[in-house]
């Protein structure tokens, strides 16, 4: 692949160039599971269209907001919910367990061990949880 | 520094900031509005009470920012997708306008709704 | 009695082949030999003509590594028995050009490797009389882990950004870049930045994070990568915010 930069001399009469095939990343699990990962943000995206629709509804009235539970009971929408709740809870766990290896925290002259950020990470993710969870039901 | 004008690092940081947003409240949101509420398993709040938090102003402008910066994260990550899962770099302009253009309709959509509301 | 093993090499004679091919070779499966082992008893005495780099067979030198059964590995650090009862198959590395057999180009690599600069750059060397540049273990330890790096190209044969975009500077070299620029004694990073923050530099990593699973030295090119996307962004952030700062 390298580029043409690479000038051809007697002594290289021929490169053979491999191409990529553009399903390389069904050839490994990990390709595979980094390519879910990144499809993760289709479903980021649905969530907040998902959202703006309850947000919507809350500012039509109470009649609204039933309809839209009705909806979100539905078979189909429940049934793609389930699918886009995997794929968040992928991508979030992905997440707090890459942290690490981008963040570099040092206290007292001394670097936090990997596994300390990660868990701080899953620690903001506990309380972050827990205060969507009483400022909603209160 | 004259070489440092380049857009890519800001994008990043918002894309990253966007991740570590969907990562920490998409979950717990999703999981009450998408099951909890709708299936009955736990009785749902009452319509006074949610229009009253999503009413406050600081809930508003926490919203818009939850909306936006998930949006952008996501538009990042499936512009990069369609580049390495599919090799669509030749379509790099029409990629461009629909990820990142759909994020902007979109966060303009979420700040014309929450300013709106109520 | 040993036990064989059968090895299928990629071959590749471009004075006589347009496309490589396989060919199995049948060798002994000793315990405690590497692919290595079996590639050089196939050169001593099944058949002179494969070509394959080698050289300190120790994990030092970095030139044995090729893709053994889709993984990169050194084959000199990779035992033959984990492959039994086989065949299992040697390629070249991937994402480079192959020259013969498992043979592949690495010139691409040798000129983003100095792009970079992976040397001590000082703004003035200090007199000799002022002695040397000393150092902590705190800050040995902060660029150590890159400094493990052999060069081996692994990294760049598992990272599928670099196969689809070979503009890509790549792990290895991002990697050792910040293996400079951690170190205290160096004054390079303004430098070196203006190849790295390039899109061709650190932006095109989408963090597959292939290259830090296979790296044999665990140098992990990965973290080097993501963190410098967050301290260049973050210096984006501050000239974003305060203009009036910095030149």
């Amino acid at each position: 692949m390298s580029t043409e930069r690479n000038r051809y001399t007697e002594f290289r009469p021929r490169w053979y160039r491999p191409k990529m095939s553009t399903w390389w990343w069904l050839k490994r699990w990990s390709s595979l599971a980094f390519i879910l990962r990144e499809l993760s943000s289709i479903f980021i995206a649905w969530f907040i269209y998902f959202f703006l629709r309850l947000v919507h509804a809350l500012g039509r009235g109470d009649a609204a907001y039933r309809e839209f539970l009705a909806w979100a009971a539905s078979p189909g929408i429940v049934v793609l919910n389930g699918i886009t709740f995997a794929f968040v809870l992928f991508h979030a766990v992905t997440w707090f367990n890459l942290a690490p290896q981008a963040m570099v925290v040092h206290l007292g002259g001394k670097r936090l061990p990997g596994a300390l950020i990660a868990g701080a990470n899953y620690a903001a993710w506990v309380v972050a949880t827990a205060l969507v969870l009483w400022i909603v039901s209160r | 520094m004259m070489a440092r004008r380049s857009i890519e690092p800001l994008v990043w940081i918002l894309f990253s900031v966007g991740g570590v947003v969907a990562a920490m409240f998409v979950p717990v949101l999703l999981f009450l509005f998408g099951f909890a509420y709708p299936l009955g398993w736990l009785a749902s709040p009452s319509h006074a009470h949610l229009v009253a938090v999503v009413g406050h102003p600081l809930v508003r402008v926490l919203l818009f920012f939850l909306c936006t910066l998930c949006l952008l994260h996501a538009a990042h990550r499936f512009r990069y997708t369609l580049y390495d899962g599919l090799q669509l770099q030749h379509l790099q302009e029409l990629i461009l306008l629909v990820s990142y253009g759909g994020a902007f309709v979109g966060s303009v959509a979420a700040g014309v709704l929450l300013w709106q509301f109520g | 009695m040993v036990d064989r093993i059968t090895v299928e090499v990629a071959r590749y004679r471009p004075e006589k082949e347009a496309e490589p091919s396989f060919q199995a070779y049948e060798v002994p499966c000793r315990k405690d030999w590497v692919i290595l082992d079996g590639l050089n008893h196939i050169k001593d005495h099944l058949d002179g003509t494969l070509s394959y780099r080698w050289s300190c067979r120790m994990g030092v030198c970095g030139s044995c590594g090729m893709t053994v059964n889709g993984e990169p590995k050194l084959t000199c650090a990779t035992f033959l028995a984990d492959y039994a009862p086989g065949p299992l198959r040697v390629e070249p590395l991937r994402n480079f050009p192959i020259i013969r057999d498992v043979i592949v180009d690495i010139d691409d690599f040798m000129q983003k490797l100095s792009a970079v600069k992976p040397w001590l750059i000082r703004d003035a060397e200090k007199p000799l009389a002022e002695g040397e540049y000393r150092q902590t273990p705190a800050q040995l330890d902060e660029y150590k882990q890159f400094s493990m790096c052999i060069n081996c190209m692994l990294c760049y044969s598992a990272c599928p950004v670099y196969g689809l975009d070979p503009e890509f500077i790549g792990p290895a070299a991002i990697a050792l870049a910040q293996r400079y620029n951690l170190d205290s004694r160096d004054q390079g990073a303004r430098q070196r930045d203006e190849v790295l923050s390039k899109h061709e530099g650190i932006w095109s990593c989408t963090f597959v994070g292939e290259c830090t699973k296979v790296c044999p030295k665990h140098v992990d090119p990965a973290g080097a990568i993501q963190r410098y996307k967050l301290s260049s962004a973050m210096g984006s952030v501050k000239d974003f915010l305060m203009p009036w700062r910095g030149k």
